[in-house]
């Protein structure tokens, strides 16, 4: 028991901890406002260290089609921030869903000996090959958010935390109802059987457990509007009284919204997923049941630029000790509320 | 670029006089689009290392719109193309397949592929010849359950291959072409012969003029369009294990939407939609059309967004372009 206490109390330590620390970067994200602290010793440059130009790096940029709001936002951010270095150039190969046609887009960017690839592939496993090819041509790829299934396929990974997005929102749902040990917690996940859907739902539960709280309905949508409209009108009929809803995806989350307001129940507070823009809106007003969403962040591919970027030129990363950039960065999954949403406001994507 | 284009003009020319003028006009529409590509990205565009690209790109769904090409001739339509290509994908790479191609030799996962497109091809021929279903409905009853049986199977995952001699097989370049455009080359090659220069492919142009009468000449139409559709099958087959090769991966969502991009590039390339008259050599042109344009995009940096609207216009000019030739013949 004082063990799961513990690990608890961790995890809020560590959630505070990153929350200040995503702050830090979000506030230092164009390149001439350089906040570095004077007292860092790194082996990268001092000053304005990484974000001062540099030699001229070409980008090659690959991403799914934006049939999604999340998916949209990876590569509108990706682009944004390639615009804030003068000596970045990308060139975007824009949404596929097709992969014979993403990997044609990267055999292009092997062609025009790009300086560095950043690919969110639309499957990672059928994305390697090319990808290995890329990398045994001596461009290093970034892989974002699909993992490639050889380590030798990519130079730097960014991975966003599916397994933490549930834990983070099983914490939260914990803090607010832990004493009731009859609460009635509701879940509607994503599209069910992705790795990325099971990762989630383990995370929630794995959280709630620690709470002695479970889940006791849980329908899965599929990140559409439509989709999350269905899930959640089931599940308001199954369950006459819920205390606390975490839905997977904010995008699904208009819908799911709607069936909410068509049924006119409040009685829950529901706990958002991945973090839109809208949400966070809603989160801010204080005016509806999301009381919360859990991040996952729509900057990664953005991430990924600035990588890339860095890796090019010889860089790493200037608040990190080490000579080079990471091999493999797994990103947080902050719980936002009406207290820090501010902070998360910014960098959030439209659905 | 105009390397890959069969010895197909100077024997059609001699034998089918209107196709050619259609065929002239298509072959210089690609060139123009060639010169296009030359003009925006410069040598970039016309490097070997690009050309290649093209090709790659270009093959999987040349080799599967060779087969629509017949059953569009015919006067049918296959809808299922694209996801029984995924379904061939998913069943040649299950871990049972793999642990047996494993254990014998990877040509397994080859028949594997091969054996669900034909038996595929085969249950639409059945219900379009024998059940006197439309094709339409048909094949979007393959494409649907196809989808399903492979997602099923596959539980929604992607399987990777492993099977060694399989990817050796597919990471050659003989003669510095890839395994892939060698492929679509001699699909593109047997399609032509099969089509202008066989008895086969005379009843297919016939069925797709008038069925009655070409049964009424004593022909086994019904038979002969089960054999039909079991072509397009095959051709999915053989898209399906290069689809395999270029991505080392089989999953439910390879090839999805290519009975699109297989029905666009065949009308494209002069086939009749209502059949009766067809061209494979316009159907590989009216391929190399689509994906030619496709990399020039993506050369320029340009969204694949106003691509797809460049995509419809030029579907609708070939309509129409064929509405007015047929007008004109019938006139």
């Amino acid at each position: 028991m004082s063990l799961s206490l513990s690990r608890r109390v961790l995890w809020s330590a560590s959630l505070a901890l990153a929350a200040g620390l995503s702050l830090s970067a979000c506030t230092g994200a164009a390149p001439t406002a350089a906040p570095s602290a004077p007292a860092a010793t790194t082996s990268a440059a001092p000053g304005d260290g990484n974000n001062a130009a540099g030699e001229k790096v070409v980008i090659g940029f690959s991403a799914p089609a934006a049939d999604h709001g999340w998916m949209g936002a990876i590569t509108k951010a990706a682009i944004a921030e390639a615009a804030k270095f003068p000596d970045v150039e990308l060139k975007v190969a824009e949404g596929t869903n097709d992969v014979n046609l993403q990997i044609s887009q990267v055999e292009t960017f092997i062609n025009d000996k790009v300086d560095a690839i950043v690919i969110l592939p639309y499957d990672g496993a059928a994305l390697t090959p090319v990808a290995l090819k890329a990398m045994q041509a001596g461009i290093p790829v970034i892989n974002v958010d699909r993992e490639f299934d050889s380590p030798f396929a990519a130079r730097s990974t960014i991975l966003g935390d599916n397994y933490g997005m549930g834990i983070s929102a099983g914490t939260y749902v914990c803090e607010k109802l832990g004493d009731k040990k009859d609460a009635v917690v509701a879940e509607i996940a994503g599209i069910d059987n992705l790795p990325l859907t099971k990762d989630r739902s383990e995370g929630f539960a794995k959280a709630l457990a620690d709470c002695g709280l479970k889940v006791s309905n849980r329908v899965a949508a599929d990140f559409t509007v439509q989709g999350g409209e269905q899930a959640a009108s089931n599940l308001l009929q199954a369950a006459p009284k819920i205390d606390a809803i975490w839905n997977h995806d904010d995008d699904q989350g208009v819908g799911v919204m709607q069936a909410i307001k068509n049924s006119g129940r409040s009685e829950f507070i529901m706990v958002g997923g991945a973090g839109s823009a809208n949400v966070m809106r809603d989160i801010q007003a204080d005016s509806s049941v999301v009381k919360a969403t859990v991040v996952y962040p729509s900057t990664q591919a953005a991430d990924g630029i600035r990588l890339a970027r860095l890796l090019v030129q010889g860089k790493s990363l200037s608040d990190l000790v080490e000579v080079e950039v990471p091999r493999k960065i797994t990103l947080f999954a902050p719980v936002v509320t009406k207290d820090n949403v501010d902070r998360y406001l910014p960098t959030a994507f439209e659905s | 670029m105009s390397a890959q284009a069969p010895a197909v003009p100077a024997t059609s020319r001699r034998r089918l006089p209107p196709s050619v003028t259609r065929n002239l006009g298509l072959v210089i529409a690609f060139l123009v689009i060639c010169l296009i590509g030359y003009l925006t990205a410069g040598a970039r565009f016309a490097s070997i290392d690009n050309t290649m690209t093209i090709l790659r790109l270009a093959a999987i769904i040349g080799v599967v719109s060779i087969g629509q090409c017949f059953v569009i001739t015919s006067g049918g339509i296959d809808l299922s193309v694209g996801s029984m290509l995924g379904l061939a994908t998913v069943w040649a790479t299950t871990g049972a397949t793999q642990y047996y191609a494993d254990s014998t030799t990877w040509l397994l996962m080859v028949f594997v592929a091969l054996a669900v497109g034909v038996v595929g091809g085969i249950l639409n021929g059945v219900m379009v010849a024998y059940g006197k279903i439309v094709p339409f409905m048909a094949t979007l009853a393959l494409l649907v359950a196809a989808k399903g049986l492979a997602e099923w199977i596959a539980n929604r995952q992607t399987q990777i291959i492993k099977v060694r001699g399989f990817e050796q097989f597919f990471s050659n370049d003989p003669l510095g072409i890839p395994v892939l455009v060698w492929i679509f080359a001699l699909v593109a090659a047997g399609g032509w012969v099969l089509y202008n220069r066989t008895t086969f492919g005379r009843r297919t142009i016939a069925i797709g003029g008038n069925v009655e009468a070409t049964r009424l000449a004593g022909i086994k139409t019904d038979r002969h369009i089960v054999m039909l559709y079991a072509l397009s099958g095959l051709t999915v087959g053989i898209a399906a294990v290069m689809m395999m090769g270029r991505t080392m991966a089989g999953t439910s969502t390879h090839g999805s939407l290519y009975e699109m991009d297989a029905i666009a590039a065949v009308v494209v390339g002069g086939t009749l939609l209502r059949g009766g008259r067809g061209t494979i050599f316009g159907t590989v042109i009216g391929v190399l059309i689509f994906t030619t344009l496709t990399n020039i995009f993506t050369q320029n940096n340009l969204p694949l967004s106003v691509q797809q609207i460049a995509k419809g216009a030029i579907i609708i000019a070939a309509v129409l372009l064929q509405q007015y030739i047929a007008s004109r013949k019938t006139a």
